[in-house]
């Protein structure tokens, strides 16, 4: 298919004076005329656009806010909101991951109250921390593990066989920590305490840099590698990635690893800002995490979506708190139906997305 | 020149009586590959042999076996007893990886894809380049690209695959199979979303593939298609082995013969008991259509349906029949035009409205679209009608039995078993339970979509009996079909649909399928323009 | 015609019940085995006591909620805010019951109950238009709900847990009717009149056929959108029931803890009971069986000697253990039959 070229148009017989200044306003004009048609006619690519949503809700929620009340644009109170919810993020980019294949991870609330215990009583029997990290992640890598082979080779739905999972976990919980344990060791405290200062007096936990970092590494395992890929690929089609080759058994299996992993992670992070062990702790914590998820732009029903999302999903959950908190006359119950309000929001928002995508 | 045997009992296809092959020996020899599912037998003792270089066709009628033999040979299915030998030694493949490691690659006929991934990752996922650990995008799709262009098709690698309409999806999964360097690629029905154009240039891909020494399975019921590109062929009939012939050597009377066998006398039967069934002499259509269309799907078309008649709607796949016969039934709303029943305006913008008109519709998907595999027969049967009558009345026990009873007997269902799990009945079987369904409803106009799709050929004669029956009671009858020879058997009138579009009508006076490709093909001019 | 008594035997050996039924049973003989008179009832003032009544109570609630779970669970959907509803619905009551004039008449008690009722039809009418309107999820339908309407229902109490003063209200679960407890009563009245109209009407078929295949039932001329909706409502209206149940057995309305998780232990009552997650063919007498289980089992922990700390593994245990019982592809894993799982036959 070869492209047919114009004949060229023939130049007036008699040349005219090059006017230069002609030119150049010509010239700017057209690159003009390209800029704005550009952004006339672009679309963001649709996958991203709920993402997009919920980042303009944040930056219009941050506005309002501003307005509202005084000190609310102060950088530090966006920098408080990954302070606190340093844990959530991780477990957030977890459950991401569980949800791209189509399933879904009710364990991860409790996962993170047994990792708080598992800490808690290895630090107080004099275990090195280094060990004790192990264990805390051990657990949360066999617990996904368990997971994953239950739903992958035994046909048991993930909603299920993750409900079974939080109650094994949470079993254990009550088993190990009837009460409260303090977190005690000098260098977990130190560690929790300590500061990252920022240019400009601002100042992150630690806990923030490791969240982000696993951000991160989520993000491009997700879009760089080819367990990643296949990851988006069982969440469009299981059959079709099936016939194509891939190996599905073990990414299925190892997405559920992962959302172990990271609630393991995360209950670290969790142990690390409340310092202490107890069962009752993170009671619920995974529909926040599966809320920040949706509000993030993943669908339930899996092959779409980002991490990148889901953390800002979290940030919009934290942010609703901090209004609430700044505000002071609201009472604590208002956090819960302006949850519920924005999570059909974006549901809602959602199906609007994809019902234009399937016409 | 020589030709296999007929066999007088399809199952003692004998592979030791097959034409002197080349002097090659075969890449894949699949031996004696039997296969049955909860105890129906798919395939019974069928042998294939594919040999390098050679383009080989599958041939045989919907539920022959192809399928299965394909996914048999790609390690989707396992097999009850025989084996399966690639390059003379016996392999186990337990799954489609395994397969394609071994170099047989397959493009399936509902595009296997993801559609929320890239063109580009589509074909090189599992095989990306790397770098750092990670894929290398660039040069992902710069592969991806380079492949393409070599059959010039003109697409994104990093667009997403959804974008596409389904004819380019396919190209791009035939592209993702030759990528591989595959030493076997086996093709289930890739022309059936492609055009004239397209067909040709997968014919060219096809070509090069051979020359370079690839064995290549085509699967396809388009008999010219096949003529025109393959070199041997293996026809299969209810999961028999009915022989192998070279192409050069034989015609494609022959091979439909090979396919239908003597079933072909029954049918004949048919013709001439059908050709015997008028219309009603009522001159006011029992449904009249008007500019009925639907925005991206169906462009406006006008029919009238007579009692007692039945009206067959020919086209190849994507003309828009199903989508048509959706708009008629309120499955999908249309969004211009007018029906009438019986001179009673309506336009039915559900199925209950069409029900409640007497107008009954049998989907060409019936598995996704018509059975309830964990209810009975009995309930299957009767849904519709109960449906009907709302949750409140119940159809009390005594007429249950008696009409489940009947339509069973009516229409030969087996088992014959009221309680029996659809779930465990044949194709064929559920079929006939779907249908009656429909019956049961005593409707007025009947709209079948593919009826005889994918059963054997003893429940399609029962089938198409059925339909003359009807017609001959009074029953106004929508008949889509793809096998044209189904369609002229039966039909009194004929309506002939292209690109979304009705282009022809006439009444079934002695028309040929190669009349009626003609027609789609656009030859016939002239009653183009008269019925356009 | 087979022999008469042969197809009974034959239906009860082999109806999916067996398992539930006899996993109660087994924990009723161990029970028996610690304590010998585990099974023994005493008529007192005209009331019976015991045990056995004591878990038949106490798993009404469940039971109440299981009812309305199991029919969206046969539609292929799910409920997660009947907590959340349970909650509102004492809330309602009992801050219309200290707000009235005369907080213990009859009248008074009647009239919170109706308008709970209401209350809950109206949350009902709200999952269902998500649903079945607008297409959306039910996971996260409902999960909108249960987020928000524990707010909602701190917001009718004030967060201030509303202690009321009316027997008349308390009866439902305190009271006794024909000696037997009137939660007892209510729980089985409802799990009867559910049974009959489901399967004495078409109600029960269409509710399966719409879970098995909603599109092909949509093409039979089913009423999908109706039903979907219809058990929505139903479902609220039993978390409401046990909502109202709750609130009367502590003579209060908590909007923190009442019928906290209980959405739970519904589906688990339902999944034990045999109706799959899936959607499809339901039994709402294996959900009752359910129910009993769950209580059964938390009982028999205590009734042993084990420490209430170990319930929640039980029930890990217990679920895992259905669901590898159940799933067909499981069971032939463990015979260790098939190397490769089979797909299902697909036509050509």
């Amino acid at each position: 298919m070869t492209a047919t070229t114009l004949p060229s148009a023939t130049e007036p017989v008699s040349p005219q004076r090059p006017r230069r200044w002609r030119r150049v306003t010509k010239s700017a004009w057209s690159v003009l005329v390209t800029i704005w048609s550009f952004l006339r006619t672009y679309r963001p690519p649709t996958r991203y656009v709920p993402m997009l949503a919920t980042l303009a809700l944040l930056i219009g929620m941050f506005g309002y806010g501003s307005i509202r009340f005084t000190g609310f644009s102060d950088p530090q109170v966006i920098l408080g909101l990954f302070v606190d919810n340093a844990h959530l993020i991780v477990l957030a980019v977890g459950v991401t991951f569980v949800i791209l294949t189509g399933g879904i991870d009710l364990s991860v609330g409790a996962m993170v109250a047994l990792s708080t215990i598992i800490l808690a009583r290895t630090l107080a029997a004099g275990w090195p921390l280094p060990l004790a990290v192990l264990v805390v992640l051990l657990a949360g890598v066999v617990l996904g593990l368990l997971h994953g082979v239950v739903i992958h080779y035994f046909d048991v739905q993930p909603f299920i066989a993750t409900l079974a999972g939080m109650f094994l976990a949470r079993g254990l919980c009550y088993l190990l920590a009837p009460h409260s344990i303090p977190i005690t060791n000098h260098t977990m405290t130190s560690f929790a305490e300590a500061t990252v200062n920022l240019p400009g007096g601002y100042w992150v936990t630690r806990m923030v840099i490791i969240a982000l970092v696993v951000v991160a590494v989520a993000m491009w395992v997700l879009h760089r590698t080819r367990f990643g890929r296949t990851v988006y690929a069982i969440g469009g089609s299981e059959d079709s990635a099936l016939l194509m080759g891939l190996r599905v058994a073990r990414v299925k299996i190892g997405v559920y690893v992962i959302s172990g992993l990271c609630s393991a992670i995360g209950g670290l992070l969790f142990g690390l800002y409340i310092l202490s062990g107890y069962s009752l702790h993170a009671v619920g914590m995974e529909l926040d995490a599966i809320a920040a998820v949706v509000i993030g732009g993943t669908l339930l029903t899996g092959g779409t979506g980002l991490v990148f999302g889901s953390m800002l999903g979290v940030l919009v959950l934290g942010t609703i708190l901090t209004y609430i908190n700044f505000d002071g006359t609201l009472s604590a119950w208002w956090t819960k139906i302006a949850a519920g309000i924005l999570l059909l929001l974006f549901v809602m928002l959602q199906r609007l997305v994809t019902r234009r995508q399937r016409t | 020149m020589k030709q296999v045997e007929l066999s007088k009992d399809p199952a003692a296809g004998d592979p030791s009586q097959q034409p002197a092959a080349g002097t090659a020996t075969p890449i894949v020899e699949m031996t004696d590959i039997s296969i049955a599912f909860g105890g129906v037998p798919a395939l019974s003792k069928v042998s294939l042999r594919l040999f390098p270089g050679e383009v080989h066709a599958l041939m045989g009628e919907n539920g022959a076996g192809k399928s299965t033999m394909i996914k048999a040979l790609t390690g989707v299915y396992a097999v009850d007893s025989g084996h399966v030998a690639l390059d003379g030694e016996r392999r186990h493949f337990h799954s489609p990886a395994d397969s394609q490691a071994a170099g047989i690659s397959t493009v399936y006929q509902e595009v296997n894809l993801c559609t929320n991934l890239t063109v580009a990752e589509n074909m090189m996922l599992g095989r990306q380049p790397r770098r750092c650990g990670g894929s290398d995008r660039r040069a992902m799709n710069r592969q991806a690209q380079e492949i393409l262009e070599r059959l010039g098709l003109d697409v994104n690698p990093s667009s997403p695959l959804s974008a596409h309409p389904i004819a380019i999806q396919q190209l791009v999964a035939i592209a993702r199979a030759v990528s591989v360097d595959a030493r076997v690629l086996i093709l289930d029905e890739p022309t059936s979303s492609l055009d004239a154009d397209e067909v040709e240039k997968l014919f060219e891909v096809m070509r090069t593939l051979r020359a370079r020494g690839v064995a290549i399975v085509f699967v396809s019921h388009f008999l010219d298609q096949v003529f025109q590109i393959s070199d041997r062929m293996t026809v299969l009939r209810n999961g028999n082995l009915v022989g192998e012939v070279m192409t050069q050597e034989t015609s494609q009377l022959e091979v439909v013969k090979m396919m239908i066998g003597r079933e072909l006398e029954v049918l004949e039967k048919l013709e001439r008991e059908s050709s015997d069934t008028g219309r009603g002499s009522t001159d006011q259509p029992v449904l009249k259509v008007l500019g009925i269309g639907r925005k991206g799907s169906v462009e406006a078309v006008d029919l009238d349906l007579y009692e007692g008649e039945v009206i067959g709607l020919a086209g190849l796949l994507g003309s828009g029949r199903t989508e048509l016969a959706r708009l008629l039934f309120g499955a999908d709303a249309a969004d211009r035009g007018e029906l009438a029943v019986r001179a009673e305006p309506t336009r039915p913008r559900t199925p209950r409205h069409a029900i409640k008109r007497k107008i009954a519709f049998a989907s060409e998907n019936r598995r996704a679209e018509g059975v309830f595999e964990d209810l009975t027969v009995a309930d299957n049967m009767l849904l519709a009608l109960q449906a009907a009558r709302g949750w409140l009345r119940p159809i009390p026990t005594g007429m249950r039995n008696r009409i489940v009873r009947e339509y069973i007997e009516a229409l030969d269902i087996r088992p014959t078993e009221p309680n029996a799990l659809m779930r465990n009945l044949s194709g064929g079987n559920q079929q006939k339970v779907l249908l009656a369904r429909w019956l049961i409803t005593q409707p007025e106009i009947l709209i079948l979509d593919e009826p005889t799709r994918g059963i054997d050929v003893g429940a399609k004669a029962q089938i198409q009996q059925l339909v003359a029956d009807l017609s001959r009671r009074g029953v106004a009858v929508v008949f889509i079909s793809a096998e044209l020879e189904e369609v002229l058997r039966l039909s009194d009138r004929l309506v002939v649909m292209r690109d979304r579009r009705k282009i022809d009508e006439r009444p079934n006076d002695d028309v040929k399928v190669s009349d009626v490709l003609e027609i789609i093909a656009g030859a016939q001019a002239s009653e183009e323009r008269d019925h356009v | 015609m087979s022999e008469p008594r042969t197809p009974v035997l034959q239906r009860l050996r082999t109806s999916p019940l067996v398992w539930p039924v006899g996993a109660v049973l087994t924990l009723i003989v161990i029970n028996l085995i610690a304590h010998s008179d585990f099974l023994s009832v005493q008529l007192v003032h005209g009331h019976m006591y015991g045990n056995v009544i004591d878990i038949a109570r106490n798993s009404a609630p469940v039971l109440l909620v299981g009812l309305g779970m199991t029919l969206v669970i046969a539609t292929r959907g799910i409920d997660l805010s009947v907590g959340a509803i349970a909650a509102i619905a004492g809330a309602v009551a009992c801050v219309f019951i200290s707000d009235a004039s005369s907080e213990s008449a009859v009248g008074t008690a009647v009239e919170a109950c109706f308008l709970a009722m209401a209350v809950c039809v109206v949350l009902g009418l709200w999952n269902g238009f998500l649903v079945s309107v607008l297409g959306i999820q039910p996971i996260i339908a409902t999960l909108v709900l249960m987020t928000g309407g524990r707010g909602v229902a701190m917001l009718i109490t004030s967060a201030q847990i509303t202690t009321i003063h009316n027997s008349n209200y308390e009866f439902i679960s305190d009271g006794f009717v024909f000696t037997l407890p009137f939660a007892i009563l209510l729980a089985l009245g409802l799990w009867a009149l559910t049974g009959l109209i489901a399967r004495r009407t078409a109600l029960g078929l269409l509710i399966e056929a719409v879970g098995i295949n909603p599109e092909a039932s949509r093409l039979a001329g089913v009423r999908s959108r109706t039903i979907i909706w219809t058990v929505y409502v139903f479902s609220a209206l039993c978390a409401g029931l046990a909502g109202l149940m709750i609130s009367a057995n502590t003579s209060a309305a908590d909007a923190n803890s009442n019928g906290l998780w209980i959405e739970l232990d519904a589906i688990l009552a339902v999944v034990i009971g045999g109706t799959s997650l899936a959607g499809g063919r339901f039994s709402l007498t294996g959900t009752m069986i359910g129910a009993l289980f769950i209580q059964t089992l938390k009982t028999t922990i205590t009734a042993i000697g084990i420490s209430p700390d170990y319930n929640y593994l039980f029930k890990a245990i217990v679920v895992i253990a259905v669901c590898l019982v159940q799933s067909p592809k499981a069971r032939a894993r463990l015979v260790g039959l098939f190397r490769v799982p089979r797909k299902q036959a697909v036509t050509a």
